[in-house]
């Protein structure tokens, strides 16, 4: 049953990947191709570009990456727990109520450490 | 076996009167639902396009388009031929297979989305049993597209943007998760046609307006629109991270985007205000898309009025708003609820048949008023906060003014 399930998503995938595919090749097919160096050449407003385009990230979005993982992972702690909620009752409400507070606690370090400000 | 109801008895009426075997049937049943799930986004599109056009024109005391066929209906048709006209420029030094892939992909991850969506009561592209965990996981895959569009063009404009949205896409998907837990737990249930009859008896946004305003505003940010385009902020980026992009593959970016935007409203109908659900739905059902469609697009033209009618906001505002106000208050509210849901079992307030709308008006008065405090108290704290920094500022500037 689980992975059968999911055929039609797999198909979907395929589908939608071919759909926009050949989209993109019919407009390859109908549109001019001439380029040269000036209009290949990356646009930088009209300046000649100095260097490659690839640069390593700020830290900051790296902090910000790893929040967001940590509250991503917590999502997904949630989901189960939010199905069969109905049925924990008040024990159900108490451990996610202490869970939630030791990520919260996280937050708040994370803002008064300065991460979450930019200048 | 009797071939009434084609749509959802297709692989066995084929298999029955036409003697093809049943594993033939079945994958040819599968793929022509996909199919139709696949094209009515992107035919939906087209249409949307125009209204956005004309919505955006209004807003701006313009006519918009009105040239090409009746209310220039066809404005976006004569876009496409046009598009299609177009070179396709590969800029040099760029990632080719990175850099092609990236509108594919951006694409794909919306019309993924679809597959769970409930049209009608009897029409869904798969009733999967964690819809809402699919949906997140789904999700984020756009963000992925825009970052690899980013990375692979070779252009520091392309790059700047793709590190924005590192910093925006990422963060708004917390609280869009978490406010998506909220209707999962009304429901007891992750699958979407589950959530959906759920609201048989009451809509979720009565239920629990807070949640619905934070997925609403956080799907905002997700689709990379105003007021939260800072992806693509044309006065300091250009174009942002679809700068390079040129002909049918930028119109793929455009195309993504537009479809996610209602996309977000049919979501926004699914999860909190019924879905297909509505009168004779039960009897006719092809009812409920109209239903469906109807719920989208009223949060579709809200999204669009908020993209017209709101100024950008800069990337440390848009941080500090995520972070320190729709996380905290999505995390406060999803307890809140799970507090009050324990309440209102405890006090034995659940309808008896919550399909019923009067039985579900005591929990609904319940949680209401929950929200209602919630709000208030929210915007107690952020009134006190930035009384006291405005009090603080003026207390500084004074002196040095009455220096000058």
């Amino acid at each position: 049953m689980a992975l059968e399930q999911f055929a039609p998503v797999g198909m979907l995938l395929l589908l939608s990947t071919g759909l926009v595919l050949i989209i993109l090749n019919i407009s390859a097919v109908f549109g001019p191709k001439n380029p040269t160096t000036r209009k290949t050449a990356p646009y930088e407003s009209g300046m000649k570009p100095i260097g490659p385009a690839v640069r390593r990230l700020p830290v900051k979005f790296y902090l910000i990456g790893v929040l967001f993982i940590l509250f991503d992972i917590e999502v997904i702690f949630f989901l189960p727990w939010a199905v069969v909620f109905r049925g924990l009752g008040f024990y159900g409400l108490i451990v996610m109520g202490l869970f939630v507070f030791i990520l919260t606690v996280g937050l708040i370090y994370e803002w008064k450490k300065g991460a979450l400000e930019w200048e | 076996m009797e071939c009434r109801d084609i749509i959802n008895t297709f692989a066995p009426c084929l298999s029955d009167t036409l003697g093809v075997s049943t594993d033939l049937a079945n994958f040819l049943s599968i793929t022509l639902g996909v199919l139709i799930v696949a094209t009515f986004p992107l035919l939906v599109t087209i249409l949307l396009i125009w209204v956005e056009r004309k919505f955006a024109a209004r807003v701006q005391d313009r006519i918009g388009p009105n040239r090409v066929g009746p209310f220039g209906l066809f404005q976006p048709f004569a876009d496409v031929i046009k598009l299609l006209g177009k070179e396709d420029i590969t800029p040099a030094g760029a990632d080719k297979w990175i850099y092609n892939a990236s509108p594919v992909v951006m694409v794909m991850a919306v019309l993924l989305i679809w597959a769970v969506i409930p049209l009608t009561p009897v029409h869904v592209g798969v009733d999967l049993e964690i819809g809402a965990l699919y949906f997140v996981a789904v999700a984020s895959i756009g963000t992925l597209s825009v970052i690899m569009a980013g990375w692979a063009s070779n252009n520091k404009y392309a790059l700047l943007g793709s590190f924005r949205v590192v910093a925006q896409l990422i963060s708004y998907e917390v609280p869009l998760a978490l406010a998506l837990l909220v209707p999962v737990m009304l429901a007891g249930s992750m699958s979407m046609v589950g959530i959906v009859e759920a609201q048989t008896g009451m809509w979720f946004v009565f239920m629990v307006p807070v949640s619905a305003f934070l997925f609403f505003i956080s799907s905002q940010a997700e689709t990379g629109r105003a007021p939260f385009d800072l992806l693509e902020a044309e006065s300091e980026l250009v174009a942002g991270f679809n700068i390079e992009y040129s002909g049918m593959k930028f119109a793929m970016f455009f195309a993504g985007e537009f479809m996610h935007v209602f996309t977000n409203g049919v979501l926004m109908a699914v999860l909190f205000t019924g879905g297909y659900i509505g009168p004779f739905v039960d009897q006719i059902p092809l009812l409920g898309l109209v239903y469906l469609l109807a719920k989208a697009s009223i949060w579709y033209l809200l999204s669009l009025l908020m993209r017209n009618a709101l100024p950008r906001v800069r990337i440390d505002q848009l941080m500090l708003f995520n972070w320190l106000f729709l996380v905290p208050v999505s995390i406060i509210n999803l307890i809140l609820v799970a507090f009050l849901m324990f309440v209102i079992r405890e006090l034995g307030l659940q309808p008896d048949d919550p399909r019923d709308f009067v039985q579900n008006i005591p929990q609904t008065v319940v949680l209401l008023l929950g929200n209602v405090a919630l709000l208030i108290g929210t915007l107690t704290v952020i009134r006190n906060r930035f009384r006291a920094e405005r009090l603080a500022e003026q207390s500084t500037m004074l002196p040095a003014q009455a220096g000058d």
